[in-house]
């Protein structure tokens, strides 16, 4: 379990390490928190002949509150967003989900960039990152582009970054009045990647109607996924048990997941069923409250 | 509990061992660094069967820091399989084919993960690139994987030289079971399944050895679990001398079973590399070997059946199992022949007929791993019990009752063979009171009277079981002890045993401190260093505080010996006045008569003219212990778990542990092995499975997918402790070491199918998952037509969305 050889560099500055990433191209990779690369190259299961550590380029790293929308830069520890007052204030979700990846120690690691961009369908971020309807810059060069979070994860541990190009950082929209949230997830063990997870928004009219929702799921589909199927049955409805017990049927319909040595295709479909009306209920008693 | 009549055996004393093992400042294996030192790493089979067609190690020979590549043939004479650990008993008609494993594989390859080339390069990065170049031509032959298909006729053979892949059968049996059968009211028959697990432990394998040519000797640092048979065969192996040979197990870092396996392939060759390439060299398995190349247990199929009295009274027992030993079965018919007896259990069986048949197969070898065959025969006869118990509506505590062995029926003869080729007799036990305390301390009736139904209001589901176990441990043949007093008031003890944490440097100074009244943080204990004591056999078989422990013993009583023969000629007095307190020999009631014990040893080494015929210096003694056959410690397990009948997820709420072995020496340190046993058997239960698939391939060759349960996983577990002493050894005591991990399949089969009440499927395998509980409720809810069974629409709670399956974590943020 070591892994083959590979020329290392750790540059300070963006521009040097998207400068490294344009002349080495897809023999490089880019390393953030290591909890997945790091990993697959002792396995060997990857053999990039360059890496470009991301660690020492301090211009990635933070948490800005200061604007309409938040800003988490992609190299900030997820234990440090966790942390944040202003994530807890401005995206709970994503402080709630935070706490299922994996343990404290690993968080103060792993980043939340590394995660999302990695786009592993069993983990969390990517979901949260669908339900907050989060957009990402990406920078490639000189030239940068903004993302939505639907239109960057394209699939199995696949995203809209070209090989040559970084995530800068996320933003987050403030959350709407009368909106609520829940995250729900069936985990093997504590800490593990999710078995399934739903991360769910709802916003209500003033009538209490519903007037957006927004249902993102991990492991339930090739890739973070939302359920069209599921927010249409309830746009337009007031919440009670039998509309969220439709919207868990429509959900059930829409999963797609796959079967692994952990659980069968049918009982992920089961999870997501049961996450959906959980965290339903959840979110309205939120949206209500 | 606290033994008033002892001044250090039995006491809570904290742990010798753990200063320097928890700053990091303990020696383990892959600490020793040596100047010149090469490293290894092997070639191993990717597939499961295979001829060897053609090896090439043209291209990795040419890589620079490459010092050897070493094939089979490369081997000559030193290529041979290894030897046969444990000859089976004389079962009358049993059958055994030994096939043991070769150093390197050489025209076939049984199991993935087998050794084929090693390569010994100047760092283990450059070992695994070069490990890369070797180019090996497999010609793939159908695995051998399924153990019923592997005894198909016209079945691939994993050892083509044998006409079928039975490994090994055996019959043992006593009275009459057809007749049992004729005369019961009752019978339940069932299949029931244990498949694999790893045994995790947290240090992985690892060997260093160096020739040293000016003194010609080897030394060799090694995570056995027995060091010398280790240093005696490997000497024999290499044309040496025992006493040219040191084996030294350091501090390792867990060993569960298969760390007594021998020899492993790395541990013949990396001493062998040594001395070829006149260099120091090292293997430590990382953790993906460990995986495939570190044996493994616990698949066997039993097809079984109890016969009962309408009263709830075993009759009989008739059991056919099949039992998976891997690609070879270095371990003879160990395991097997455990989960023959245990099966047993506490209980009055009148009538036995059980046979079992071994298989080869194309799978990593399997030996025993902390249970050793013991968790299958509990849960085939516990599971027994409480399908019998439903069917008479007695509960599972009721009719453990009615069975348990009377305290006065010992010592109870079974009148088969145990694994030591002992008969199977009982010791010592009381069962019915531990099984009375486990309830009271689960709270049981309380439990089934209240809290069930109230819980089951909310929605909530709710179970409980209860279960019991005994254990054969502290089998022969025998361990030695060398306990010395230095002049400094120390005393050092040596034994033969490795450690592998289970506080061997405490609970072996409490004994002879118990002797000699010093401090047991003033006792240095030994053990593992083939120079520093050369006799024994090892730690396994629960056995390491029963056999070495009353070696221990027996040189601390003849030390005491020589401390009061020389003391009375030194004080003027008779022995009887003398008495041993504190560190000094004194004589009782005048202290000013007195000697340091320190003072005394230098006494003890006698000047020029003062030596007589017969004087031995020092005040040190040798003693062996061995014992006639194995003691019989025993426990109730009792738990109570909350399913999630939507999730098929579970949550442990109470555990309970009553153990007996015996005279404890160390109550802290049984409530540890007995912790970590249970953490292990928890593990068994519901998280950890190595996944075959029908190509031999492992799916769950990593952490990531091999489950360990992690402290958020393990409850607090509450213990009491029994104490019924073994009149086999002068300490009373009884072996610990694997009881935790025993019984706990059993107990989450009965606790799980007790919290889904009338819903619940038959619960006949272990591990369980999530995922395969999901898919048990699912078939019995299709099979009974049921609409409350998960996978059907209707929910089993009365108000969806509300989260009940575990209170909210810090952090995590609950509904509003």
């Amino acid at each position: 379990m070591k892994p083959p050889p590979f020329e290392y560099h750790a540059p300070p500055t963006l521009v040097e390490a998207l400068t490294l990433l344009a002349q080495h191209g897809d023999e490089a990779k880019a390393l953030a928190g290591g909890q997945s690369l790091i990993p697959v190259l002792n396995f060997r299961l990857a053999r990039p002949s360059v890496i470009v550590d991301l660690n020492r380029i301090d211009e990635l790293i933070g948490i800005d509150a200061t604007g309409p929308s938040l800003r988490v830069a992609a190299m900030t520890r997820q234990r440090a967003a966790e942390r944040s007052t202003d994530v807890a204030e401005r995206a709970p979700m994503l402080a709630a989900a935070l706490t299922h990846v994996a343990h404290p120690q690993i968080r103060t690691r792993g980043t939340i960039g590394g995660s999302v961009a990695h786009a592993d369908p069993a983990a969390e971020l990517p979901a949260v990152m669908l339900a907050l309807d989060a957009r990402f810059r990406l920078r490639r060069g000189a030239e940068e582009r903004t993302v939505a979070a639907g239109d960057f994860f394209t699939g199995l541990f696949s995203t809209a970054l070209e090989v040559d190009e970084l995530l800068i950082d996320i933003e987050i929209p403030a959350p709407a009045a009368r909106s609520g949230w829940a995250f729900e997830e069936v985990a093997r063990r504590h800490g593990d990647f999710a078995l399934v997870a739903v991360a769910a928004r709802v916003v209500l009219d003033s009538a209490g109607a519903v007037s957006d929702a927004r249902l993102a799921y991990v492991n339930a589909g090739p890739g973070p996924f939302r359920s069209a199927r599921a927010e249409a049955v309830l746009v337009g409805q007031t919440p009670d048990p039998d509309l969220i017990r439709a919207a868990a049927a429509a959900a059930f319909e829409d999963a797609r997941p796959a079967a692994d040595v952990h659980a069968s295709a049918a009982y992920r479909r089961q999870l997501t069923r049961v996450l959906t009306a959980r965290a339903l209920a959840a979110a309205f008693a939120r949206a209500a409250a | 509990m606290e033994n008033l009549d002892h001044r250090w055996f039995g006491k809570r004393i904290r742990r010798n061992e753990d200063p320097r093992l928890l700053t990091g400042r303990a020696l383990f294996v892959d600490d020793v660094q040596l100047p010149g030192m090469a490293h290894v790493a092997f070639v191993r089979s990717p597939v499961a069967h295979a001829r060897i067609v053609e090896v090439d190690t043209r291209a990795a020979r040419a890589r620079p820091g490459v010092y050897a590549v070493i094939t089979a043939e490369d081997l000559g004479d030193y290529w041979q399989p290894g030897p046969l650990l444990v000859s089976p008993p004389p079962i009358e008609g049993h059958i055994f084919h030994e096939r043991t494993q070769p150093p390197l594989a050489r025209d076939k390859v049984r199991f993935v993960g087998e050794p084929v080339v090693v390569v010994v390069a100047e760092s283990r990065y450059l070992a695994e690139d070069a490990a890369e170049d070797v180019f090996v031509d497999y010609d793939t032959q159908t695995p051998v994987v399924d153990l019923e298909r592997a005894l198909e006729p016209g079945a691939e053979l994993v050892h083509g030289d044998l006409p079928s892949n039975v490994a090994a059968r055996a019959h043992q049996s006593l009275g009459d079971y057809e007749a049992a059968r004729a005369q019961a009211d009752v019978i339940v028959a069932r299949r029931f399944r244990y498949d694999r697990g790893a045994s995790a432990a947290i240090e992985n394998r690892a060997v260093v050895a160096q020739w040293d040519e000016r003194d010609q000797e080897l030394t060799m640092w090694d995570t056995t679990q027995a060091p010398i048979p280790i240093r005696n065969g490997v000497a024999t192996r290499l044309g040496l001398s025992h006493s040219q040979v040191r084996v030294i197990a350091p501090f390792v870092g867990g060993g569960f079973g298969p760390k007594i396996m021998m020899f492993y392939q790395e541990e013949l060759l990396v001493p062998w590399l040594a001395m070829r390439l006149g260099r120091p060299v090292k293997w430590t398995e990382d953790r993906s070997e460990n995986f495939f190349a570190t044996t493994q247990e616990r698949e066997q199929i039993h097809d079984a059946e109890m016969a009962l009295t309408s009263d709830g009274r075993i009759l009989g027992i008739r059991d056919r199992f099949l039992h998976d030993c891997g690609a070879y079965d270095t371990y003879g018919l160990t395991v097997p022949i455990n989960s023959q007896c245990t099966l047993l259990g506490p209980y009055l069986v009148p009538a036995y007929d059980s046979e079992f048949t071994c298989v080869f197969t194309n799978k990593t070898i399997v030996t025993p791993v902390r249970g050793a065959g013991r968790q299958h025969g509990v849960f085939v006869m516990e599971r027994l019990l409480d399908l019998a118990a439903r069917e008479l509506g007695l509960s599972p505590v009721e009719i453990r009752e009615r069975n348990y062995i009377p305290p006065d029926a010992f010592p109870y003869d079974y009148e088969i063979l145990y694994q030591d080729s002992a008969p199977l007799v009982y010791d010592s036990g009381d069962y019915a009171p531990a099984l009375a305390k486990a309830v009271e301390m689960i709270g049981y009736d309380r439990f089934i009277a209240e809290e069930q139904p109230a819980a089951r209001a909310e929605g909530r589901h709710l179970g409980i079981g209860v279960v019991s176990y005994v254990e054969g441990t502290g089998i022969g043949p025998y361990e030695g002890a060398r306990v010395s007093v230095e002049v400094d008031g120390r005393v050092t003890v040596a034994t033969g045993v490795g450690t592998q944490g289970q506080g061997h440097f405490t609970s072996f100074a409490q004994i002879v401190a118990e002797q000699l009244d010093v401090d047991p943080a003033r006792i240095r204990v030994v053990t593992g260093d083939t120079r520093e004591f050369a006799w024994g056999t090892g730690t396994f078989a629960s056995r390491g505080a029963v056999v070495a422990g009353n070696a221990c013993h027996a040189a601390a009583v003849a030390v005491r010996e020589k401390i009061l023969k020389l003391a009375a000629e030194l004080l003027h007095a008779e022995r009887e006045e003398l008495e041993l307190a504190g560190g000094r020999v004194l004589v009782r009631g005048q202290p000013e008569r007195s000697f340091a014990l320190g003072d005394l040893a230098a006494k003890a080494n006698p000047l020029r003219g003062a030596v007589r015929p017969g004087t031995e210096p020092g005040l040190e003694a040798t003693a062996y212990f061995g014992p006639d056959r194995s003691c019989t410690a025993s426990g109730v397990h009792a738990m109570v778990v909350e399913v999630d009948p939507e999730t098929a997820m579970i949550e442990l709420k109470r555990y309970v542990v009553v153990h007996d072995c015996g005279h404890v020496i160390n109550p802290m340190i049984v409530d540890g092995q007995i912790h970590g046993g249970v953490a292990h058997g928890i593990g068994n239960a519901f998280y950890e499975k190595l996944v075959y698939d029908d190509n031999g391939q492992l799916l769950t060759a990593s952490l990531m997918d091999y489950l360990l349960p992690t402290s958020l996983d393990v409850p607090t577990i509450q213990t009491a402790h029994f104490e019924t002493p073994s009149p086999l050894n002068p300490l009373g005591i009884k072996g610990v070491g694997e009881a935790g991990a025993i019984p706990v399949g059993a107990l989450f089969a009965q606790a799980i199918e007790n919290a889904l009440g009338d819903e619940a499927p038959e619960i006949l395998e272990i591990p369980l998952s999530p995922n395969r509980l999901f898919e048990l409720m699912t078939a019995r809810a299709t099979r009974t037509g049921s609409a409350a069974g998960a996978g059907t629409a209707a929910p089993a709670r009365p108000e969806i969305g509300v989260p009940a399956r575990r209170a909210a974590e810090p952090g995590e943020a609950g509904p509003a």
